[in-house]
């Protein structure tokens, strides 16, 4: 089995060690990773903020990318993979560049979704004996519908301790450029995803979307709070140390 | 009307409203969860689905419909006035009122009346108008309009109602609910009693009857509707279903949505004034169609879906924007994520065009919306109608914004550009960091960091993959040369053109 890595602007510029760890974890299973070449983005912030004829460009390269890639596509992000999945093929009017970008949405899949929905794995072999609790991002729950594929992976971890989060289904207030031109809603929606973390008493709360990870553990890092943001991925990575 | 900012708007949110909001938000949301849970969720889909085509069957056939409805309130005894927009509709209410000499009006809670202003305008015109659904009297009381669709009040804590109270009714009113609602319902009486014209809007028309389906939970629909001679009924072309089988399945999902009400309380069905044989009832029956932009909704074969709506309000309920900032920041009448895609379409996005951006596009809103409207996709839709333009209206962009995206997308399409630009803000970063994490940013990036710190750039991971083989190695030593000979040369270019200029 062999996957081709998406990085994704925000875990490649920001979750260099995330990515790592996304490799480790799936040689770790017994698969064989690629990452192909000349991967930029695939247009979502462009699309999102309204500039949809300017997603275009980046979506275009993002088909050069993958198009003569095989296998599956696996992004350490639910939102790049909903926007690949169900937005990336409406860019394209040309039938065959339609096609083709309807071919690569096809084999595009969220880490936990391609551990869990393809490879029916559960196990990754990890160890991270903490007590931990885990928001769920709004793209990958209600784009993809993984509703209970992360937790699954986590409960199978050695040693960690899985307790709920009160509102874990509700937004953390990242939301792209929501975030820069709403920034005063973005932060009491922050604010209150936090104050359910604390309260949840774990000492690690784990998300699977950069966007998230970066807005959460940044209002974290600002309260100086002990508890720390990881992505799921490093949680599946860890192998008894702390992180 | 002014450019809504939303952002202006929401920083003079009172600090001890947000959480009020949410008191309500989450109750309603809880007893929605235990009256759907007893339908059990596949039953829940399917019923939603149902809801969905009926709707979009008839906004797809609305001329058809309204043509129906039309006939059926005229052989029902009532009358049909067409508004095309909210000055027609004003027009039309008050030259009805004048003919009447109507002196005192009572009103049911409407939207469709609240989005024409006809308070103002009949009170304008020395008639004494009265909201008499009690979260609508409150914030007429206070001045206000309503904070949320079908909770107006819902901005307003017992204890600020109750200073309203003392202040304007010259009662001594105590913080407690029952108590206000007594007061309310004794001023109200007198008033049900002596106006001489009722004023409602509607849940829903039914076409094959000709019938107003007017859903409440504190029988003043039933009062306005039934005591004062004259009846006028407010509604927006959208709302017309074409028979009662469509009623019986949109009445399961509004309560439900709604309230977690299996059934309202009150559900009136109105057709035409009262008949010879009837005791009770208005004399006359008349009927305002309201346009008021809904026909340019149609024009946008995804945006017009946003006509669906039935006006359940869960989508505010469930809206994190929404419980953050409350209904009042939106500007509009419509709020929420309804009033985000609503208001830029029936304003135009000169005027709402901020609304669209209100939302962090988390999808909650569109997994609850009875009659499943797409509300994020109809967010986007917008978003591009505001920024790029489309066949509805033109864009609202400045060019230079255009330019800079246009610039955007062209270095995020170039993996040569891409990956040079995660290198170089890498070195250029490195002022601001503290840590690993960048703490305060110039603007515009201090919107950011204003809230929390950014983590600091770190790519480095296609260094790290391609070193862990032989040619990936040789690869990124040759990378490394190449990137080396490019900073020398713009080195040396500048040190060119600095010699040249000392000169």
């Amino acid at each position: 089995m062999r996957v081709q890595l998406f990085l994704t602007c925000l875990g490649e510029n920001f979750f260099s060690s995330t990515l790592q760890d996304l490799v480790r974890v799936l040689e770790r299973i017994g698969v064989d990773v690629a990452m192909p070449e000349g991967q930029t983005c695939c247009g979502q912030p462009f699309y999102n903020s309204g500039f949809q004829s300017q997603a275009i460009a980046p979506a275009r390269n993002f088909l050069r990318v993958f198009a003569p890639t095989d296998g599956y596509i696996v992004a350490p992000s639910g939102s790049c993979v909903d926007f690949v999945r169900h937005h990336l093929p409406e860019l394209f009017q040309d039938p065959r560049e339609h096609s083709i970008a309807q071919e690569i949405a096809a084999r595009t899949y969220e880490f936990s979704e391609f551990l869990v929905r393809v490879l029916n794995v559960r196990d990754v072999g990890a160890t991270f004996p903490h007590k931990v609790t885990y928001h769920a991002s709004c793209h990958a729950l209600r784009g993809l519908g993984l509703r209970e594929e992360s937790k699954e992976l986590l409960r199978a971890v050695k040693g960690l301790e899985l307790v709920p989060l009160n509102e874990e289904e509700t937004c953390c207030g990242f939301g792209g450029v929501f975030s820069v031109i709403y920034p005063e809603v973005s932060a009491s929606m922050m604010h209150a995803k936090i104050a359910n973390i604390q309260a949840s008493g774990a000492d690690y709360v784990v998300m699977g979307d950069p966007g998230c990870l970066m807005n959460i553990a940044g209002g974290l890092h600002k309260i100086g709070s002990p508890i720390r943001a990881l992505h799921t991925i490093q949680v599946l990575a860890a192998n008894g140390g702390a992180q | 009307m002014m450019r809504i900012d939303f952002r202006a708007n929401v920083q003079r949110v009172p600090p001890n409203m947000p959480p009020s909001v949410r008191k309500a938000t989450t109750r309603f949301l809880g007893t929605r969860a235990n009256v759907v849970n007893i339908f059990g969720d596949e039953r829940w889909q399917q019923l939603r689905q149902a809801g969905h085509d009926v709707r979009l069957h008839t906004i797809n056939h609305l001329d058809y419909y309204l043509t129906r409805l039309e006939e059926n309130v005229a052989s029902a005894g009532g009358i049909v006035h067409w508004a095309r927009d909210a000055e027609q509709a004003r027009q039309i209410v008050l030259a009805i009122a004048r003919e009447h000499n109507v002196k005192r009006a009572v009103k049911v809670k409407s939207m469709a009346t609240e989005e024409i202003g006809l308070n103002h305008a009949l009170i304008d015109a020395g008639i004494q108008t009265l909201e008499t659904d009690l979260g609508e009297y409150i914030v007429q009381l206070a001045g206000e309009g309503p904070s949320h669709i079908i909770v107006p009040a819902v901005h307003l804590t017992k204890e600020g109602i109750a200073d309203l109270f003392t202040q304007k009714l010259g009662v001594n009113a105590p913080p407690d609910p029952l108590e206000l609602c007594a007061i309310a319902r004794t001023k109200l009486r007198e008033e049900f009693m002596s106006a001489d014209l009722g004023i409602s809007g509607a849940n829903f028309l039914v076409a094959e009857t000709g019938t107003l389906v007017i859903v409440t939970n504190e029988g003043n629909g039933r009062m306005c509707t039934t005591l004062p001679p004259l009846h006028i009924a407010v509604v927006g072309i959208d709302k017309v279903v074409p028979d009662f089988e469509s009623v019986n399945v949109l009445l399961k999902l509004l309560p439900r949505s709604a309230t977690g009400q299996k059934i309202s309380t009150y559900t009136s069905f109105i057709t035409g004034p009262r008949r010879s044989t009837e005791e009770g009832g208005p004399q006359e029956f008349h009927l305002v169609l309201l346009d008021n932009g809904r026909t340019r909704v149609l024009r946008d074969p995804v945006a017009r879906e946003t006509l669906l709506c039935i006006r359940c309000g869960v989508c505010l309920n469930v809206c994190p924007v929404y419980n953050h900032v409350g209904g009042h920041a939106y500007g509009a009448v419509y709020s929420g994520p309804i009033g985000a895609i609503l208001a830029p379409q029936l304003l135009g996005v000169k005027i709402a065009g901020d609304l669209p951006f209100a939302s962090s596009l988390c999808g909650a809103c569109a997994d609850y919306c009875p009659v499943k409207i797409p509300i994020p996709k109809i967010l986007l839709r917008l978003r591009h109608r505001v920024v790029e333009g489309d066949h509805v209206q033109d864009a609202i962009t400045s060019a230079p914004m255009r330019a800079g995206a246009r610039a955007g997308s062209f270095a995020l399409s170039q993996s040569f550009l891409y990956a040079l630009g995660s290198q170089i803000v890498k070195i250029f970063q490195a002022p601001f960091q503290r840590a690993g994490w960048l703490t305060h940013l110039p603007p515009p990036a201090n919107r950011w960091t204003m809230t929390r710190p950014l983590p600091a750039f770190n790519a480095n991971f296609r260094a790290w993959f391609r070193k862990r083989t032989p040619a990936g190695r040789a690869r990124v030593q040759k990378r490394k040369l190449g990137i080396g000979l490019l900073f020398a040369g713009i080195a040396a270019l500048g040190a060119w053109w600095l010699a040249r200029r000392k000169k």
